[in-house]
Protein backbone atom coordinates (compact mmCIF):
# COMPACT_ATOMS: atom_id res chain seq x y z
CA UNK A 1 0.00 0.00 0.00
CA UNK A 2 1.16 3.37 -0.92
CA UNK A 3 2.49 5.74 2.06
CA UNK A 4 -0.49 8.21 2.89
CA UNK A 5 0.44 11.45 4.68
CA UNK A 6 -2.76 12.92 4.84
CA UNK A 7 -6.22 10.71 4.57
CA UNK A 8 -9.59 11.92 4.92
CA UNK A 9 -12.82 9.22 4.97
CA UNK A 10 -16.39 10.22 4.40
CA UNK A 11 -15.34 13.72 6.08
CA UNK A 12 -18.97 16.14 6.74
CA UNK A 13 -18.97 19.53 7.98
CA UNK A 14 -21.88 21.36 8.39
CA UNK A 15 -22.05 25.35 10.12
CA UNK A 16 -25.44 25.52 11.41
CA UNK A 17 -27.93 24.64 8.82
CA UNK A 18 -24.35 25.69 5.65
CA UNK A 19 -23.14 22.49 4.66
CA UNK A 20 -19.62 22.96 3.82
CA UNK A 21 -18.31 19.30 3.11
CA UNK A 22 -20.28 16.35 2.28
CA UNK A 23 -18.82 12.84 2.51
CA UNK A 24 -15.32 13.94 1.67
CA UNK A 25 -12.73 11.38 0.44
CA UNK A 26 -8.95 12.23 -0.46
CA UNK A 27 -5.45 10.86 0.55
CA UNK A 28 -2.62 12.09 -0.58
CA UNK A 29 1.29 10.77 -0.67
CA UNK A 30 4.69 11.73 0.00
CA UNK A 31 6.65 14.10 -2.91
CA UNK A 32 2.87 14.74 -4.24
CA UNK A 33 1.94 18.40 -4.97
CA UNK A 34 -2.06 18.56 -5.55
CA UNK A 35 -4.30 21.31 -6.72
CA UNK A 36 -7.58 22.01 -4.54
CA UNK A 37 -9.97 24.09 -6.91
CA UNK A 38 -13.51 25.36 -5.60
CA UNK A 39 -15.08 28.64 -6.32
CA UNK A 40 -15.79 30.73 -2.66
CA UNK A 41 -17.45 28.86 -0.49
CA UNK A 42 -16.97 25.19 -2.09
CA UNK A 43 -15.08 24.20 0.82
CA UNK A 44 -11.08 24.36 0.34
CA UNK A 45 -10.49 26.45 3.33
CA UNK A 46 -12.83 23.97 5.50
CA UNK A 47 -10.88 21.01 4.20
CA UNK A 48 -7.64 23.05 5.02
CA UNK A 49 -8.60 23.94 8.75
CA UNK A 50 -9.60 20.33 9.41
CA UNK A 51 -6.27 19.29 8.21
CA UNK A 52 -4.90 21.33 10.14
CA UNK A 53 -7.05 20.52 13.11
CA UNK A 54 -8.34 24.44 13.97
CA UNK A 55 -11.81 22.69 13.26
CA UNK A 56 -13.32 18.99 13.60
CA UNK A 57 -14.96 16.88 11.03
CA UNK A 58 -18.76 16.43 12.36
CA UNK A 59 -18.23 12.97 11.27
CA UNK A 60 -15.70 11.17 9.09
CA UNK A 61 -12.03 10.58 10.19
CA UNK A 62 -8.85 13.29 9.41
CA UNK A 63 -5.58 11.73 9.70
CA UNK A 64 -2.47 13.75 8.82
CA UNK A 65 1.01 12.13 9.38
CA UNK A 66 -0.91 9.42 11.04
CA UNK A 67 -2.07 11.61 13.59
CA UNK A 68 -5.46 13.36 14.26
CA UNK A 69 -4.18 17.26 13.67
CA UNK A 70 -7.35 18.72 16.14
CA UNK A 71 -6.22 15.47 18.86
CA UNK A 72 -3.44 16.00 21.53
CA UNK A 73 -0.93 14.75 19.59
CA UNK A 74 -1.38 16.73 16.55
CA UNK A 75 0.44 19.57 18.22
CA UNK A 76 3.45 17.21 17.37
CA UNK A 77 2.62 17.00 14.04
CA UNK A 78 2.69 21.03 13.64
CA UNK A 79 6.18 21.04 14.03
CA UNK A 80 6.59 19.53 10.29
CA UNK A 81 3.28 21.51 9.07
CA UNK A 82 3.72 24.56 7.02
CA UNK A 83 0.22 26.63 5.90
CA UNK A 84 -0.16 29.89 4.31
CA UNK A 85 -3.62 31.20 4.60
CA UNK A 86 -6.02 32.92 2.62
CA UNK A 87 -5.93 36.58 3.01
CA UNK A 88 -2.44 36.46 4.27
CA UNK A 89 -2.86 37.53 8.12
CA UNK A 90 0.22 38.91 10.07
CA UNK A 91 1.27 41.53 12.67
CA UNK A 92 1.08 45.02 11.38
CA UNK A 93 3.09 46.50 14.43
CA UNK A 94 6.16 43.93 13.58
CA UNK A 95 8.78 44.27 11.00
CA UNK A 96 9.52 41.54 8.28
CA UNK A 97 12.29 40.49 10.12
CA UNK A 98 10.30 40.06 13.99
CA UNK A 99 7.45 38.21 12.10
CA UNK A 100 9.88 35.63 10.78
CA UNK A 101 11.95 35.43 14.12
CA UNK A 102 8.59 34.79 15.63
CA UNK A 103 7.59 32.30 13.70
CA UNK A 104 10.47 30.43 13.57
CA UNK A 105 10.63 30.73 17.47
CA UNK A 106 7.78 28.80 17.60
CA UNK A 107 9.08 26.09 15.24
CA UNK A 108 12.31 26.22 17.36
CA UNK A 109 14.13 27.05 14.35
CA UNK A 110 17.93 29.07 14.04
CA UNK A 111 17.56 32.87 13.13
CA UNK A 112 20.11 32.68 10.48
CA UNK A 113 17.92 29.66 9.06
CA UNK A 114 14.89 31.69 8.73
CA UNK A 115 16.58 34.95 7.51
CA UNK A 116 17.71 33.02 4.42
CA UNK A 117 14.22 32.32 3.54
CA UNK A 118 13.35 36.42 4.06
CA UNK A 119 16.01 36.31 0.43
CA UNK A 120 14.22 32.45 -0.98
CA UNK A 121 11.16 34.97 -1.44
CA UNK A 122 13.00 38.21 -2.70
CA UNK A 123 11.92 40.13 -0.21
CA UNK A 124 13.54 43.28 -0.25
CA UNK A 125 16.20 43.74 2.05
CA UNK A 126 15.63 47.56 2.86
CA UNK A 127 11.70 46.49 3.41
CA UNK A 128 12.39 43.92 5.97
CA UNK A 129 12.91 46.74 8.61
CA UNK A 130 9.78 47.83 8.33
CA UNK A 131 6.87 46.99 9.89
CA UNK A 132 4.53 44.70 7.86
CA UNK A 133 1.70 47.60 8.22
CA UNK A 134 3.67 49.71 5.42
CA UNK A 135 3.79 46.12 3.24
CA UNK A 136 2.07 45.97 -0.55
CA UNK A 137 0.10 42.88 -1.22
CA UNK A 138 3.01 41.39 -2.74
CA UNK A 139 5.56 41.64 -0.88
CA UNK A 140 3.18 40.62 2.70
CA UNK A 141 2.60 37.50 0.13
CA UNK A 142 6.28 36.81 -0.13
CA UNK A 143 6.69 37.11 4.06
CA UNK A 144 4.11 34.76 4.65
CA UNK A 145 5.33 32.24 1.94
CA UNK A 146 8.57 32.49 3.94
CA UNK A 147 7.17 31.37 7.25
CA UNK A 148 5.07 28.72 5.38
CA UNK A 149 8.32 27.04 4.44
CA UNK A 150 10.06 27.37 8.28
CA UNK A 151 11.70 24.32 9.31
CA UNK A 152 11.68 22.17 5.49
CA UNK A 153 7.89 21.23 5.93
CA UNK A 154 6.80 17.40 5.19
CA UNK A 155 3.08 18.65 4.98
CA UNK A 156 2.64 22.52 3.50
CA UNK A 157 -1.27 23.73 3.11
CA UNK A 158 -1.34 26.41 0.76
CA UNK A 159 -4.32 28.49 0.64
CA UNK A 160 -4.78 30.54 -2.55
CA UNK A 161 -0.86 30.51 -2.31
CA UNK A 162 0.16 32.68 -5.31
CA UNK A 163 -2.89 35.60 -5.51
CA UNK A 164 -1.04 38.74 -5.81
CA UNK A 165 2.51 37.60 -6.65
CA UNK A 166 3.83 38.96 -10.21
CA UNK A 167 4.69 36.13 -12.90
CA UNK A 168 8.24 36.54 -11.72
CA UNK A 169 7.73 35.61 -8.22
CA UNK A 170 5.28 32.87 -9.29
CA UNK A 171 7.70 30.96 -11.00
CA UNK A 172 10.50 30.92 -8.16
CA UNK A 173 7.97 30.32 -6.11
CA UNK A 174 6.74 26.87 -8.29
CA UNK A 175 10.52 26.48 -8.17
CA UNK A 176 10.80 26.32 -3.98
CA UNK A 177 8.41 23.84 -4.16
CA UNK A 178 9.22 21.96 -6.51
CA UNK A 179 12.23 21.10 -4.34
CA UNK A 180 10.25 20.79 -1.53
CA UNK A 181 8.23 17.85 -3.14
CA UNK A 182 11.40 16.33 -4.39
CA UNK A 183 12.13 16.43 -0.44
CA UNK A 184 9.13 13.95 -0.05
CA UNK A 185 6.77 16.66 1.11
CA UNK A 186 3.16 16.82 0.12
CA UNK A 187 1.87 19.50 -1.15
CA UNK A 188 -1.83 20.89 -1.24
CA UNK A 189 -2.68 24.62 -3.42
CA UNK A 190 -6.00 25.79 -3.55
CA UNK A 191 -6.95 28.35 -5.52
CA UNK A 192 -10.43 29.13 -7.34
CA UNK A 193 -8.59 29.32 -10.85
CA UNK A 194 -7.52 25.89 -12.82
CA UNK A 195 -5.62 27.60 -14.85
CA UNK A 196 -3.37 28.96 -12.16
CA UNK A 197 -2.45 25.51 -11.21
CA UNK A 198 -1.54 23.88 -14.63
CA UNK A 199 2.04 22.32 -14.70
CA UNK A 200 2.10 22.95 -10.79
CA UNK A 201 0.64 20.28 -9.68
CA UNK A 202 0.55 16.61 -10.20
CA UNK A 203 -3.10 16.06 -9.76
CA UNK A 204 -6.52 18.04 -9.45
CA UNK A 205 -9.10 17.87 -6.83
CA UNK A 206 -12.30 19.90 -7.76
CA UNK A 207 -14.54 20.98 -5.11
CA UNK A 208 -18.37 22.69 -5.43
CA UNK A 209 -20.87 22.85 -2.83
CA UNK A 210 -19.07 20.61 -0.14
CA UNK A 211 -18.62 17.97 -2.24
CA UNK A 212 -15.83 16.35 -4.58
CA UNK A 213 -16.67 16.78 -7.77
CA UNK A 214 -13.44 15.50 -9.49
CA UNK A 215 -9.67 13.75 -8.80
CA UNK A 216 -7.25 13.53 -11.21
CA UNK A 217 -4.28 14.74 -13.51
CA UNK A 218 -5.26 17.32 -16.24
CA UNK A 219 -6.26 14.81 -18.73
CA UNK A 220 -8.73 13.03 -16.28
CA UNK A 221 -10.47 16.35 -15.94
CA UNK A 222 -10.87 16.83 -19.26
CA UNK A 223 -12.40 13.51 -20.23
CA UNK A 224 -14.34 13.46 -17.42
CA UNK A 225 -15.45 17.04 -18.08
CA UNK A 226 -16.68 15.73 -21.80
CA UNK A 227 -15.59 18.89 -23.52
CA UNK A 228 -13.68 18.11 -27.03
CA UNK A 229 -10.71 20.15 -28.64
CA UNK A 230 -12.36 22.50 -31.75
CA UNK A 231 -10.02 21.84 -34.53
CA UNK A 232 -9.65 24.79 -37.30
CA UNK A 233 -7.76 24.85 -40.56
CA UNK A 234 -7.38 27.01 -43.51
CA UNK A 235 -6.82 25.79 -46.43
CA UNK A 236 -5.61 27.26 -49.84
CA UNK A 237 -8.17 28.54 -52.61
CA UNK A 238 -7.28 24.98 -54.95
CA UNK A 239 -7.77 22.76 -51.95
CA UNK A 240 -10.39 20.59 -53.41
CA UNK A 241 -12.54 18.05 -52.42
CA UNK A 242 -13.30 19.92 -49.16
CA UNK A 243 -13.08 16.81 -46.51
CA UNK A 244 -16.57 15.75 -44.76
CA UNK A 245 -17.21 16.40 -41.52
CA UNK A 246 -16.11 19.77 -41.10
CA UNK A 247 -17.86 22.96 -41.10
CA UNK A 248 -17.24 26.72 -42.25
CA UNK A 249 -16.59 29.02 -39.84
CA UNK A 250 -15.69 33.05 -39.69
CA UNK A 251 -12.85 34.15 -41.89
CA UNK A 252 -13.02 31.31 -44.53
CA UNK A 253 -11.44 28.86 -42.12
CA UNK A 254 -13.17 25.59 -41.41
CA UNK A 255 -13.46 23.78 -38.20
CA UNK A 256 -14.41 20.23 -36.32
CA UNK A 257 -15.15 19.44 -32.69
CA UNK A 258 -13.81 15.61 -32.01
CA UNK A 259 -12.54 13.87 -29.10
CA UNK A 260 -8.82 13.96 -27.85
CA UNK A 261 -7.67 10.80 -29.65
CA UNK A 262 -9.54 11.13 -32.97
CA UNK A 263 -7.26 14.19 -33.69
CA UNK A 264 -4.44 12.52 -34.99
CA UNK A 265 -6.78 10.83 -37.74
CA UNK A 266 -8.56 13.87 -38.59
CA UNK A 267 -5.26 15.76 -39.81
CA UNK A 268 -3.66 13.00 -41.65
CA UNK A 269 -6.85 12.49 -43.59
CA UNK A 270 -7.16 16.15 -44.81
CA UNK A 271 -6.09 17.02 -48.28
CA UNK A 272 -2.94 18.95 -49.74
CA UNK A 273 -3.31 22.49 -49.27
CA UNK A 274 -4.00 23.14 -45.71
CA UNK A 275 -2.11 26.42 -44.76
CA UNK A 276 -3.04 26.53 -41.31
CA UNK A 277 -4.15 24.14 -38.30
CA UNK A 278 -4.95 25.07 -34.62
CA UNK A 279 -6.25 22.83 -31.78
CA UNK A 280 -8.02 25.14 -29.46
CA UNK A 281 -8.70 22.48 -26.53
CA UNK A 282 -10.76 23.89 -23.21
CA UNK A 283 -9.45 25.91 -21.20
CA UNK A 284 -8.84 24.53 -17.60
CA UNK A 285 -11.37 27.40 -16.61
CA UNK A 286 -14.33 26.58 -19.41
CA UNK A 287 -13.27 22.05 -18.04
CA UNK A 288 -14.09 23.67 -14.37
CA UNK A 289 -17.35 25.61 -15.46
CA UNK A 290 -18.82 21.97 -16.56
CA UNK A 291 -18.05 20.46 -13.44
CA UNK A 292 -20.14 23.34 -12.08
CA UNK A 293 -23.07 23.16 -14.44
CA UNK A 294 -23.63 19.24 -13.89
CA UNK A 295 -22.88 18.64 -10.33
CA UNK A 296 -24.68 15.24 -9.80
CA UNK A 297 -22.63 13.92 -12.52
CA UNK A 298 -19.48 14.76 -12.13
CA UNK A 299 -19.79 14.11 -8.48
CA UNK A 300 -21.02 10.78 -9.32
CA UNK A 301 -18.14 9.97 -11.79
CA UNK A 302 -15.54 11.71 -9.91
CA UNK A 303 -16.26 9.54 -6.97
CA UNK A 304 -16.23 6.40 -8.54
CA UNK B 1 6.44 26.76 28.39
CA UNK B 2 8.37 27.95 25.83
CA UNK B 3 6.08 28.71 23.49
CA UNK B 4 4.48 31.16 26.30
CA UNK B 5 7.27 33.00 26.93
CA UNK B 6 7.74 33.69 22.89
CA UNK B 7 3.93 34.37 22.86
CA UNK B 8 4.37 36.67 25.89
CA UNK B 9 7.23 38.72 24.43
CA UNK B 10 5.80 39.26 21.44
CA UNK B 11 2.51 40.98 23.23
CA UNK B 12 4.82 42.77 25.20
CA UNK B 13 6.74 43.88 22.21
CA UNK B 14 3.08 44.87 20.50
CA UNK B 15 2.52 47.33 23.70
CA UNK B 16 5.32 48.83 23.45
CA UNK B 17 5.52 49.51 20.07
CA UNK B 18 1.43 50.76 19.83
CA UNK B 19 2.51 52.74 22.78
CA UNK B 20 -0.12 50.89 24.95
CA UNK B 21 2.34 50.81 27.63
CA UNK B 22 3.43 54.78 27.11
CA UNK B 23 0.08 55.78 27.42
CA UNK B 24 -1.05 53.62 30.59
CA UNK B 25 1.38 55.40 32.16
CA UNK B 26 1.51 58.63 31.65
CA UNK B 27 -2.13 58.35 32.53
CA UNK B 28 -1.36 56.87 35.53
CA UNK B 29 0.83 59.06 36.38
CA UNK B 30 -0.74 62.36 36.00
CA UNK B 31 -4.09 60.92 37.73
CA UNK B 32 -1.70 60.09 40.56
CA UNK B 33 0.11 62.81 41.10
CA UNK B 34 -2.87 64.97 40.40
CA UNK B 35 -4.37 63.16 43.27
CA UNK B 36 -1.43 63.07 45.49
CA UNK B 37 -1.29 66.91 45.85
CA UNK B 38 -4.98 67.48 45.77
CA UNK B 39 -5.38 64.54 47.99
CA UNK B 40 -2.23 65.35 50.46
CA UNK B 41 -3.62 68.46 52.49
CA UNK B 42 -5.21 66.78 55.45
CA UNK B 43 -2.08 64.80 56.55
CA UNK B 44 -1.87 67.60 59.16
CA UNK B 45 -4.91 66.94 61.22
CA UNK B 46 -5.51 63.21 61.17
CA UNK B 47 -1.48 62.45 61.42
CA UNK B 48 -1.15 59.98 59.28
CA UNK B 49 1.59 60.01 56.39
CA UNK B 50 1.11 61.62 53.45
CA UNK B 51 1.42 58.44 51.31
CA UNK B 52 -0.60 56.40 53.50
CA UNK B 53 -3.30 59.48 52.26
CA UNK B 54 -2.16 59.08 48.43
CA UNK B 55 -2.87 54.97 48.63
CA UNK B 56 -6.33 55.91 49.71
CA UNK B 57 -7.32 58.54 46.74
CA UNK B 58 -5.39 56.49 44.42
CA UNK B 59 -6.89 53.14 45.15
CA UNK B 60 -10.55 54.90 44.44
CA UNK B 61 -8.69 56.03 41.11
CA UNK B 62 -7.24 52.24 40.28
CA UNK B 63 -11.11 50.88 41.05
CA UNK B 64 -11.93 52.99 38.03
CA UNK B 65 -9.27 53.14 36.40
CA UNK B 66 -7.55 49.26 36.46
CA UNK B 67 -10.47 47.17 35.10
CA UNK B 68 -10.69 49.59 32.30
CA UNK B 69 -7.42 49.57 31.05
CA UNK B 70 -7.32 45.99 31.72
CA UNK B 71 -10.46 45.27 29.83
CA UNK B 72 -9.25 47.25 26.48
CA UNK B 73 -6.15 45.31 26.78
CA UNK B 74 -7.93 42.16 26.49
CA UNK B 75 -11.51 42.46 24.93
CA UNK B 76 -10.08 41.54 21.78
CA UNK B 77 -7.23 39.35 22.37
CA UNK B 78 -8.99 36.00 20.89
CA UNK B 79 -11.83 36.93 18.73
CA UNK B 80 -10.13 40.20 17.29
CA UNK B 81 -6.78 38.05 16.38
CA UNK B 82 -9.46 35.58 14.78
CA UNK B 83 -11.09 38.19 12.76
CA UNK B 84 -7.85 39.60 11.27
CA UNK B 85 -6.51 35.85 10.60
CA UNK B 86 -3.76 35.56 12.43
CA UNK B 87 -4.79 33.48 15.18
CA UNK B 88 -5.37 30.43 12.87
CA UNK B 89 -1.56 30.81 11.31
CA UNK B 90 0.08 31.13 15.00
CA UNK B 91 -2.38 27.91 15.94
CA UNK B 92 -0.92 25.74 12.82
CA UNK B 93 2.08 26.04 15.04
CA UNK B 94 3.27 23.29 17.42
CA UNK B 95 1.65 25.49 20.03
CA UNK B 96 -1.43 24.28 22.57
CA UNK B 97 -4.13 26.57 23.14
CA UNK B 98 -3.42 27.12 26.68
CA UNK B 99 -0.33 28.83 25.94
CA UNK B 100 -1.69 31.12 23.53
CA UNK B 101 -3.76 32.48 26.32
CA UNK B 102 -1.01 31.93 28.71
CA UNK B 103 1.58 34.11 26.34
CA UNK B 104 -1.48 36.79 25.73
CA UNK B 105 -1.67 36.49 29.75
CA UNK B 106 1.99 36.93 30.49
CA UNK B 107 2.34 39.63 28.22
CA UNK B 108 -0.45 41.87 29.00
CA UNK B 109 0.07 41.64 32.53
CA UNK B 110 3.46 42.65 31.96
CA UNK B 111 2.45 45.49 30.21
CA UNK B 112 0.44 46.62 32.98
CA UNK B 113 2.65 46.24 35.48
CA UNK B 114 5.45 48.09 34.11
CA UNK B 115 3.21 50.90 33.66
CA UNK B 116 1.42 50.97 37.28
CA UNK B 117 4.88 50.43 38.82
CA UNK B 118 6.49 52.94 36.68
CA UNK B 119 3.53 55.59 36.66
CA UNK B 120 2.11 55.04 40.62
CA UNK B 121 5.81 54.47 41.47
CA UNK B 122 6.94 58.27 40.07
CA UNK B 123 4.02 59.42 42.03
CA UNK B 124 4.91 57.92 44.97
CA UNK B 125 8.30 58.86 45.18
CA UNK B 126 7.22 62.47 44.25
CA UNK B 127 4.92 62.50 47.43
CA UNK B 128 7.51 60.82 49.71
CA UNK B 129 10.27 63.38 48.80
CA UNK B 130 8.35 66.55 49.19
CA UNK B 131 5.98 65.90 52.17
CA UNK B 132 9.29 64.85 54.22
CA UNK B 133 7.89 61.85 55.85
CA UNK B 134 9.14 58.22 54.83
CA UNK B 135 6.26 56.39 56.49
CA UNK B 136 3.45 54.71 54.54
CA UNK B 137 5.72 52.67 52.07
CA UNK B 138 4.05 48.92 52.78
CA UNK B 139 0.79 50.34 52.00
CA UNK B 140 1.71 51.80 48.75
CA UNK B 141 3.72 48.72 47.54
CA UNK B 142 0.69 46.77 48.66
CA UNK B 143 -1.47 49.18 46.10
CA UNK B 144 1.20 48.45 43.45
CA UNK B 145 0.83 44.73 43.64
CA UNK B 146 -2.90 44.45 44.69
CA UNK B 147 -3.00 46.85 41.90
CA UNK B 148 -1.43 44.28 39.43
CA UNK B 149 -3.88 41.97 40.49
CA UNK B 150 -7.09 43.94 39.80
CA UNK B 151 -5.55 44.65 36.57
CA UNK B 152 -4.77 40.88 35.83
CA UNK B 153 -8.65 39.74 37.15
CA UNK B 154 -10.14 42.01 34.09
CA UNK B 155 -7.76 40.78 31.58
CA UNK B 156 -8.44 37.66 32.66
CA UNK B 157 -12.48 38.22 32.44
CA UNK B 158 -11.61 40.25 28.88
CA UNK B 159 -10.39 36.60 27.51
CA UNK B 160 -13.33 34.92 28.78
CA UNK B 161 -15.34 37.13 26.90
CA UNK B 162 -12.85 37.30 23.79
CA UNK B 163 -12.87 33.61 23.92
CA UNK B 164 -16.92 32.90 23.75
CA UNK B 165 -18.18 35.47 21.36
CA UNK B 166 -17.63 35.47 17.36
CA UNK B 167 -17.08 39.82 16.63
CA UNK B 168 -15.10 42.58 18.39
CA UNK B 169 -17.77 44.86 18.18
CA UNK B 170 -19.88 42.02 20.69
CA UNK B 171 -17.07 41.85 22.62
CA UNK B 172 -16.22 45.49 22.84
CA UNK B 173 -19.87 45.83 24.05
CA UNK B 174 -19.58 43.27 26.89
CA UNK B 175 -16.41 44.81 28.34
CA UNK B 176 -18.55 47.94 28.81
CA UNK B 177 -21.64 46.24 30.31
CA UNK B 178 -18.57 43.77 32.79
CA UNK B 179 -16.70 47.09 33.52
CA UNK B 180 -20.12 49.25 34.73
CA UNK B 181 -21.31 45.71 36.09
CA UNK B 182 -18.55 45.68 38.01
CA UNK B 183 -16.99 48.82 39.42
CA UNK B 184 -20.79 51.20 39.49
CA UNK B 185 -23.73 48.70 39.28
CA UNK B 186 -22.79 45.90 41.83
CA UNK B 187 -22.24 47.90 45.01
CA UNK B 188 -25.01 50.09 43.97
CA UNK B 189 -26.90 47.05 43.89
CA UNK B 190 -25.40 45.75 47.08
CA UNK B 191 -26.31 48.74 48.60
CA UNK B 192 -29.99 48.61 47.66
CA UNK B 193 -30.29 45.39 49.17
CA UNK B 194 -28.53 46.28 52.34
CA UNK B 195 -31.03 49.18 52.41
CA UNK B 196 -34.47 47.32 51.79
CA UNK B 197 -33.34 44.37 53.70
CA UNK B 198 -32.39 46.61 56.91
CA UNK B 199 -30.34 43.92 58.34
CA UNK B 200 -32.70 41.57 59.04
CA UNK B 201 -31.76 38.35 56.40
CA UNK B 202 -28.06 39.50 55.49
CA UNK B 203 -25.64 39.94 58.43
CA UNK B 204 -22.53 41.53 58.34
CA UNK B 205 -20.69 38.35 57.05
CA UNK B 206 -22.59 38.01 54.35
CA UNK B 207 -21.91 41.10 53.34
CA UNK B 208 -18.23 40.64 53.52
CA UNK B 209 -18.52 37.49 51.80
CA UNK B 210 -20.87 39.16 48.80
CA UNK B 211 -18.08 41.78 48.69
CA UNK B 212 -15.73 38.87 47.57
CA UNK B 213 -17.94 38.15 44.63
CA UNK B 214 -16.63 41.38 42.95
CA UNK B 215 -12.92 41.74 42.39
CA UNK B 216 -12.91 45.30 42.43
CA UNK B 217 -14.47 45.21 45.80
CA UNK B 218 -12.16 42.63 47.27
CA UNK B 219 -9.50 45.44 46.01
CA UNK B 220 -11.02 48.05 47.61
CA UNK B 221 -11.24 46.68 51.08
CA UNK B 222 -7.28 45.12 50.86
CA UNK B 223 -6.27 48.66 49.81
CA UNK B 224 -8.58 50.83 52.85
CA UNK B 225 -8.24 47.96 55.29
CA UNK B 226 -5.21 46.66 55.44
CA UNK B 227 -2.62 49.35 57.51
CA UNK B 228 -4.08 51.20 60.22
CA UNK B 229 -2.71 54.68 58.21
CA UNK B 230 -5.55 54.01 55.45
CA UNK B 231 -7.95 52.57 57.76
CA UNK B 232 -8.22 55.83 59.54
CA UNK B 233 -7.98 58.10 56.59
CA UNK B 234 -10.39 55.84 54.43
CA UNK B 235 -13.24 55.80 57.45
CA UNK B 236 -12.90 52.21 57.54
CA UNK B 237 -11.67 52.92 61.42
CA UNK B 238 -14.60 51.88 63.34
CA UNK B 239 -15.42 49.47 61.17
CA UNK B 240 -12.02 47.40 60.81
CA UNK B 241 -12.53 45.07 64.15
CA UNK B 242 -15.51 42.51 63.03
CA UNK B 243 -16.27 43.97 60.05
CA UNK B 244 -13.55 43.69 57.63
CA UNK B 245 -11.99 40.28 56.50
CA UNK B 246 -8.32 39.63 57.36
CA UNK B 247 -6.20 41.13 53.89
CA UNK B 248 -5.00 37.18 52.88
CA UNK B 249 -8.60 36.51 52.31
CA UNK B 250 -8.78 39.27 50.18
CA UNK B 251 -5.74 39.04 48.66
CA UNK B 252 -6.63 35.21 48.29
CA UNK B 253 -10.43 36.00 46.53
CA UNK B 254 -8.38 38.98 43.96
CA UNK B 255 -6.13 35.33 43.03
CA UNK B 256 -9.09 33.46 42.49
CA UNK B 257 -10.57 36.19 40.54
CA UNK B 258 -7.23 35.74 38.12
CA UNK B 259 -7.15 31.84 38.34
CA UNK B 260 -10.50 31.33 37.93
CA UNK B 261 -11.47 33.13 34.35
CA UNK B 262 -8.13 32.26 33.29
CA UNK B 263 -8.85 28.79 33.29
CA UNK B 264 -12.06 29.56 32.23
CA UNK B 265 -11.14 31.20 28.86
CA UNK B 266 -8.38 28.31 28.31
CA UNK B 267 -11.21 26.33 28.54
CA UNK B 268 -13.52 28.10 26.21
CA UNK B 269 -10.48 28.59 23.74
CA UNK B 270 -9.81 24.98 23.56
CA UNK B 271 -13.27 24.01 22.39
CA UNK B 272 -13.70 26.92 20.03
CA UNK B 273 -13.39 26.29 16.10
CA UNK B 274 -11.27 28.65 14.22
Amino acid sequence: MTPRSIILEQVCKSFGRQIALQNVDLAFAPGECVGLVGHNGAGKSTLIKLMLGLSRPDSGRVSVLGEDPAGRAGARTRWVVGYLAENVALYPALTGVETIEFYARLKGIRRADALTLLSRVGLAAEARLRTVRTYSKGMRQRLALAQAMLGAPRVLLLDEPTSGLDPGLRQSFYEILHELREGGATILLSSHQLTELEGAVDRVIVMAHGRKMADGDMLHLRRLAGVAPLLRIRLDQAARPLPAGWHSAAGGSLELTCAEEEIAGRLRALPDGVVSVEILRPSLDDIYATFLRQPETAAREGGG
Amino acid sequence: MKAVLIIANKEFRDGLRNRWVLAITILLAVFALTLAFLGAAPTGTVRTTALAVTVVSLSSLSIFLLPLIALLLSFDAIVGEMERGTLGLMLAYPVARWQVVAGKFLGHVSILTLATVAGYGVAGMVVATTSGGAGGWGAFLLLIASSVLLGAAFIAIGYVLSASVSDRATAAGLAIGVWLGFVLIYDMALLGVLVADRGRILGSAAVNWLLLFNPADAYRMLNLGATPGARLFSGMAGLAGDLLLPPAAMAGALALWVAIPLGAAMLLFQRREI
